[in-house]
């Protein structure tokens, strides 16, 4: 008996439990274990390749983790929610195909491209959110559902193959950057944005009253419901959320990774796995912004790292796995232990 | 004196609606489409139903549903599978590998096949139940890692199926198509599974509660990773198959397919409930037998594959909106009381109806948390 025992949080806290003052090595035990894991990530790449500590090269990894931040940020909402969006690589690579076709490489056209893009980003959100709560579809089937029209309708309409070109300005905050900074040399655009967007989530999720009621209806809706939480408004407008959030990381993959018919391919799960590796659990209630952040960077840093020790593209994706299950695994032991 | 029937049996003659639905609506909706497509295809100048284009429907609906079967088991069990489109691609290459185009060699490749499928199927299941980790997380990871493993050992067709392993995918008996006999064997040995062995009632107990299951008796985790055996072994299965059909196994057959998704939409068309313990076997089989004739239909108009995504895409969800008004007008007595003691009884945000308030499969603690 260590009579380390505390009280288990109350359910559907922030961020889990957080027992209060703990001192020393205690300390450490708070710290969310994706950090750890991030942390040793960092000294194994930096010990291999010693100019990835170099700020300049850390910043173009920051701008290299930014699509699947900002798009993970968005997941979380819905996550949190209790629910899904499996449309959300659909929503980017139909985001980039549109720009192309109707901004066909012309800069002057580039505003209202993007106004069209967020317009068409949260109506796919709406329409998620309303079929989930209203028409009672399963978040699953709708957002697959979305995924098919989304996926079906985009090539019906550019004739199977992409076309047009997207805008240099449009490209700007994906791949420049400003330059002629002191230390850094160059301040990618998607730094401050990156910055940005996680201000906003964590004020939104953490600190006003509709990211309670997010973490409220994913930790019991009925408890929810009879609190006086709106739940079909409040989960309609995560998934509008995680719409807008593939919006911003289709523009910002625009430019980094340029035109191409698979673009968000395969980012629904990747986003997904980063907010399951944030500790959030599936199903809703839990979860927290800055452990997605920790997520998304860890994710990116293993790449890397597989990278680095020169595995072929493929293994990456076991390494994905394995990290999936054992974040899984993890979660689920904590979720044990603290009840 | 004439036998008196079981009680079981009085009650399935005296109320044809079971808890857990009855496929016959299903089957219905199939008559009409089929209809439907006859008479457009009729209109249009075609023949519909000739032999060879009702061989072909069968034949599309093999791999499908040859899938849709072991997915069916594992959300009737509360879980899902999303490893299967890689458990198929595994399947195809290890035949295809292991027979090497040696006629003598097909015994073995369809154990090594079926060996393949059991095994990630067991890992599967030992992963949710030992390590605790939600279904969806968990068959997503193993799909990962198999996708990875696939793509790092071959980039190409490789190996050869030996051509008499080719009947299984091309020839026809009186009439037949020889791998309609093989989905109809599958599809009866999980019909009776699942409706008539006790192993099928632990099946329905466990996908509807979990802990109630468990506390009569059940033992969830067995009834988990039997499911997960088995459906790694319909979906290696179905990898035999496309193997025969192709020649030789190809990392991206079950992918490309997209098993993985469109077995789980078959599921639930087939008004199988994703929170599982709710629906009945031949229900999403006769989903897998509607897409292949809208498939097919889209196929004498060739019709853009686009718009047969996004026909596709509107067609399951509508339908499943459809499944959810239905049961909306009839909700459960339990849950009908509910809304009566409600403080906003009739609101709109009455919680989803059917699944309670979160799906089953994605809730941590569904598969036994204490067992």
């Amino acid at each position: 008996m260590t009579g380390e025992r505390t009280l288990p949080a109350p359910a559907g806290t922030v961020e889990g439990g957080k027992p209060g003052a703990r001192r020393g090595l205690g300390r450490l035990a708070t710290i969310p274990p994706i950090w750890l894991v991030l942390a040793a990530l960092l000294v194994v790449v930096v010990w291999r390749d010693p100019s990835f500590a170099e700020p300049a090269s850390l910043l173009a990894f920051v701008k290299r983790s930014a699509p699947l931040l900002v798009l993970a940020l968005g997941q979380l909402f819905v996550i949190v929610g209790g629910e899904f969006d499996l449309s959300v690589g659909a929503l980017i690579t139909a985001c980039v195909v549109v720009a192309a076709r109707l901004g066909d490489g012309d800069p002057g056209r580039t505003w209202w491209v993007v106004a069209l893009l967020v317009v068409f980003g949260v109506l796919v959100g709406l329409t998620n959110g309303l079929v989930t709560t209203l028409l009672r579809v399963p978040s699953f089937i709708t957002t697959l559902g979305s995924m098919l029209v989304l996926n079906g309708a985009v090539f019906l309409w550019t004739g199977g193959s992409v076309t047009g070109a997207l805008a240099d300005n449009l490209r700007v905050p994906g791949r420049s950057g400003i330059t002629g900074l002191p230390v850094v040399g160059q301040l990618p655009y998607a730094v401050p944005i990156v910055v940005v967007v996680v201000a906003c989530a964590t004020l939104l999720l953490h600190h006003t009253r509709f990211g309670h009621q997010v973490l409220a209806v994913g930790g019991g809706v009925r408890a929810a419901m009879l609190s006086g939480v709106g739940v079909w408004r409040v989960r309609t407008a995560t998934f509008v959320i995680s719409g807008l959030s593939a919006v911003v990381a289709a523009i910002l993959l625009a430019g980094f990774a340029g035109l191409s018919a698979n673009a968000g391919a395969g980012y629904e799960f990747q986003a997904i796995t980063t907010v399951v590796l944030a500790g959030a659990v599936l199903g809703g209630g839990r979860g927290g912004t800055v452990a997605t952040v920790g997520g998304a960077l860890t994710l990116q840093m293993l790449f890397t790292l597989l990278n680095l020790f020169g595995f072929a593209k493929p293994l990456r994706d076991s390494a994905e796995g394995l990290l999936l299950i054992a974040a899984g695994a993890y979660t689920a032991y904590r979720a044990r232990r603290s009840s | 004196m004439r036998a008196l029937p079981t009680p079981a049996v009085l009650t399935r003659i005296l109320r044809p609606d079971r808890p857990e639905g009855s496929s016959l609506p299903i089957w219905l909706t199939f008559a009409a489409v089929f209809a439907v497509a006859w008479l457009v295809v009729g209109l249009a100048g075609g023949s519909f139903v000739t032999l060879a284009n009702l061989q072909n429907i069968a034949q599309r609906s093999v791999a499908l549903g040859l899938v849709t079967v072991g997915q069916t088991m594992a959300v009737l069990a509360g879980s899902l599978d999303l490893s299967v489109a890689y458990v198929v691609s595994v399947a195809a290459m290890v035949a295809s590998v292991t027979m090497a185009g040696d006629p003598g060699r097909i015994p073995l490749g369809v154990g090594a096949v079926l060996a393949a499928g059991a095994l990630v199927g067991l890992v599967n299941g030992l992963v949710i139940t030992w390590l605790r980790v939600n279904a969806f997380i968990a068959t997503l990871g193993v799909a990962i890692i198999l996708r990875g493993g696939l793509n790092a050992t071959f980039d190409n067709f490789a190996g050869a199926v030996p051509d008499q392993f080719q009947v299984l995918g091309y020839d026809v008996l009186a009439g037949i198509p020889v791998s309609l006999f093989l989905l109809g064997g599958v599809v009866a040995g999980a019909w009776y599974l699942m409706h008539r062995t006790r192993f099928g009632y632990h099946v329905y107990a466990v996908g509807g509660d979990a802990e109630a299951a468990r506390l009569s008796g059940v033992r969830p985790h067995r009834v988990l990773l039997a499911v997960h055996v088995l459906s790694g072994l319909c979906a290696a299965t179905s990898g035999l198959f496309l193997a025969s059909r192709l020649g030789a196994g190809a990392p991206w057959v079950g992918p490309d397919g997209g098993y993985d998704l469109e077995s789980i939409a078959a599921v639930v068309l087939g008004g199988t409930a994703l929170a599982g313990g709710k629906g009945r076997l031949l229900g999403p089989l006769a989903a897998v037998a509607i897409l292949a004739v809208v498939d097919s239909v889209f196929n004498f108009f060739q019709a853009d594959p686009f718009l047969r995504t996004l026909v596709r895409g509107v067609v399951i969800v509508g339908a499943v909106a459809l499944y959810s008004y239905r049961s909306e007008r009839d909700p459960h007595p339990g849950e009908r009381a509910f809304r009566l003691a409600g403080p906003r009884s009739g609101s709109r945000d009455v919680p989803r109806s059917g699944s309670g308030d979160v799906p089953r499969s994605e809730s941590p603690d569904a598969h036994g948390e204490r067992g």
